[in-house]
């Protein structure tokens, strides 16, 4: 395994810590580069370069809890997630999809052009590049490809890192999607930095990742810096707090459909939908039609408006309402039907988990439901 | 096609509503196109007339009189919408409604005894069927806008009816609750403004009231782990909509 892996990367370097700026500079030449940044007291990802990065800050986070102190951390990334994912920039939560124009000549639609430099995304951890690679899967490999997605998702670059800490409600080495960067998702993440004490080992694992390495001097990545690489995977690790029995999905949500958990959650899941909207998952979203008053004639020969698919959530009362009434009908099942979907469908349909275990549905739900506590009590005695 | 003729009513309000439809001023020409202002006393002097197409009310049933009046425009209207906190939920003035009638009269007037008023304000579907309801204090134009287009296509509104939180994470706010604790009513309260408060860095008020199966109890809870006691609770959804929150947290069985 561990040769194979070796075999894969094309290229690796150490290079400084202050080299990142090099890093940072090279892609905006060519990209619109996107990471982590501070702002209205949390990290939120946003056009970014080197100086933006909130290094030497560290999160506190607890269920519905998210604190932000800047400790002067010697790492450059002390900090974990905030409530952003890519999924805002490829998959965007506010998407104009097409104009039409109808007149009596026909229907005419014109696709909404996706203009403006690729993207790159800097300090994407391991987690991520798992959903990553499920909306690919759900948005690219699909019976249907995604025109806005796929058009977004071309070119872009995705620099990933390897977590030096976990965040505190991270469950992602339980799910087996992080804290390392692996091999299964080394094809979505071009370039792989692993902080160490004074440098970072950068590792291309795509030829667009070794392009942009090819112009950073740095030097051989020694034996000891690779052993180093590994104990800090390994202390961050063992500094997860939280878990989920990983080998007992799905058939632990099959098998408790009836738990009487689901109603205790539904007492206090305010259906607020914001699990659903910092998930990095979450790609549910529902479409309209804006047709503005000038847009209607009123002889009705001409109408024109355009398309747009706005993020939406399994917890909006309209979501599975269809002709005929609403098929998830109460807050325990459209609860349900979240963590069924997360922990045990989307295995199925997409072959790749749907929890990636980044603990954000914990800390930005205000009522501070934890999936992992959640997930543990249906294995309670019923 | 003849245009549709539109009236717009006013109950017990501000009049914040009817001012919005005339701030509406890049697309008041075209509502004139479209649509056959018949009646509207905020705009015109036209006299009350005929029958309508469509009716949009404003304000809460506060009067005696106000109570047949409703019943008088439902009968001349086609479709009756209504628009606003008071006309949805009964507005500030519903405050009494949990209080004594007296009390408030002395409280607000300097001659309580010269006000005829029934001991509550109520929503305006507490009285006559209502085709639909625009929330808000005061509603918001793009709903308004969407909501006439839809009348003359014939098709539902895309006028959502889920949490604020939603459109907070559209427009990347970061939640207020979860990062400063602060008593946010956005996860129990139907969005619709646009984010107005958390854009400005301030927690929502409702303005837009409980969205549907809102689970006010457990945001309570939540505000009281946070250090608020009731009453605190209940004064933060005692405004301009707190007949549909106190309806809401009695629904939900308590």
């Amino acid at each position: 395994m561990e040769s194979l892996k070796e075999k894969k990367i094309k290229k690796i370097k150490k290079i400084k810590k202050d080299d990142l700026k090099i890093l940072f500079d090279k892609l905006r030449e060519s990209y619109t580069v996107i990471g982590p940044k501070l702002s209205q007291g949390v990290v939120v990802l946003s056009e970014a370069g080197f100086e933006d990065l909130p290094a030497g800050f560290r999160d506190y986070q607890a269920r519905g809890t998210y604190r932000l102190t800047d400790e002067k951390a010697v790492d450059v990334f002390s900090f974990s997630n905030g409530p952003d994912s890519f999924k805002r920039f490829l998959h965007p939560p506010l998407n104009e999809i097409f104009s039409f124009r109808k007149s009596k000549k026909g229907i005419a639609i014109e696709p909404a052009a996706k203009e403006g430099r690729p993207i790159a995304f800097v300090g994407i951890r391991a987690c991520d590049t798992w959903a990553l690679k499920l909306y690919d899967r759900i948005f690219l490999e699909g019976p249907a490809r995604d025109p806005s997605y796929s058009a977004l998702r071309k070119d872009s670059l995705v620099i990933a890192v390897n977590c030096p800490h976990p965040g505190d409600n991270c469950f992602c080495s339980s799910m087996g999607t992080g804290p390392e960067v692996t091999p299964e998702v080394t094809d979505v993440a071009d370039i792989v930095l692993s902080e160490l004490e004074k440098s970072f080992i950068v590792e291309a694992s795509t030829p667009a990742g070794s392009d942009i390495l090819e112009g950073i001097a740095g030097e051989e990545a020694t034996d000891r810096d690779l052993e180093e690489k590994r104990s800090r995977i390994e202390s961050c690790k063992k500094a997860m707090k939280k878990s989920v029995p990983y080998g007992e999905l799905p058939e632990l949500i099959y098998r408790n459909l009836e738990h009487p958990r689901w109603k205790d959650t539904a007492k206090r899941d305010l259906e607020c939908g914001n699990c659903t909207q910092v998930c990095p998952t979450c790609f549910c979203n529902s479409s309209y039609d804006l047709i503005r008053l000038s847009g209607f004639s009123q002889k009705g020969a001409e109408l024109k408006g355009v398309r747009i698919r706005k993020w939406d959530s399994c917890f909006s009362r309209n979501f599975a309402r269809v002709h005929g009434g609403n098929f998830r009908p109460s807050r325990r099942a459209r609860y349900r039907q979240w963590m069924a979907h997360k922990l045990a469908y989307t295995k199925e349909q997409f072959a790749l988990p749907g929890c990636v275990g980044c603990g954000r549905c914990i800390t930005w739900c205000p009522a501070g439901i934890d999936i992992t506590e959640e997930l543990e009590a249906l294995k309670g005695v019923r | 096609m003849k245009r549709p003729r539109i009236g717009v009513f006013k109950f017990a309000s501000c009049d914040g509503c009817q001012l919005t439809i005339l701030n509406m001023e890049e697309e008041l020409l075209d509502i004139i196109e479209l649509y056959d202002i018949a009646y509207f006393r905020e705009a015109t002097d036209k006299p009350l007339r005929g029958e309508f197409d469509l009716s949009l009310v404003e304000g809460s049933i506060s009067t005696d009189r106000q109570r047949k009046e409703v019943v008088e425009i439902r009968e001349r209207s086609r479709h009756l919408i209504t628009i606003g906190a008071c006309a949805t939920s009964g507005g500030v003035q519903a405050l009494r409604n949990w209080a004594s009638l007296p009390a408030y009269k002395k409280t607000v007037y300097p001659s309580p005894e010269t006000i005829e008023a029934l001991s509550t304000s109520t929503p305006i579907s507490d009285h006559v069927y209502v085709d639909y309801e625009l929330w808000g204090c005061p509603i918001d134009t793009d709903a308004l806008a969407e909501t006439l287009v839809s009348f003359l296509m014939g098709k539902r509104p895309a006028v959502p009816v889920y949490s604020l939180c939603m459109d907070c994470k559209v427009k990347a706010i970061a939640c207020l609750l979860v990062s400063r604790a602060e008593p946010c009513l956005g996860p129990i309260t139907k969005t619709g403004c646009g984010v107005l408060c958390p854009s400005l860095d301030r927690p929502c008020y409702g303005c837009f009231g409980p969205m549907e199966g809102a689970n006010i109890e457990s945001l309570m809870e939540l505000f009281k782990k946070n250090g608020l006691s009731h009453k605190e609770c209940m004064l933060l959804i005692d405004k301009m909509n707190t007949y549909a929150y106190r309806k809401a947290r009695i629904e939900q069985g308590l």
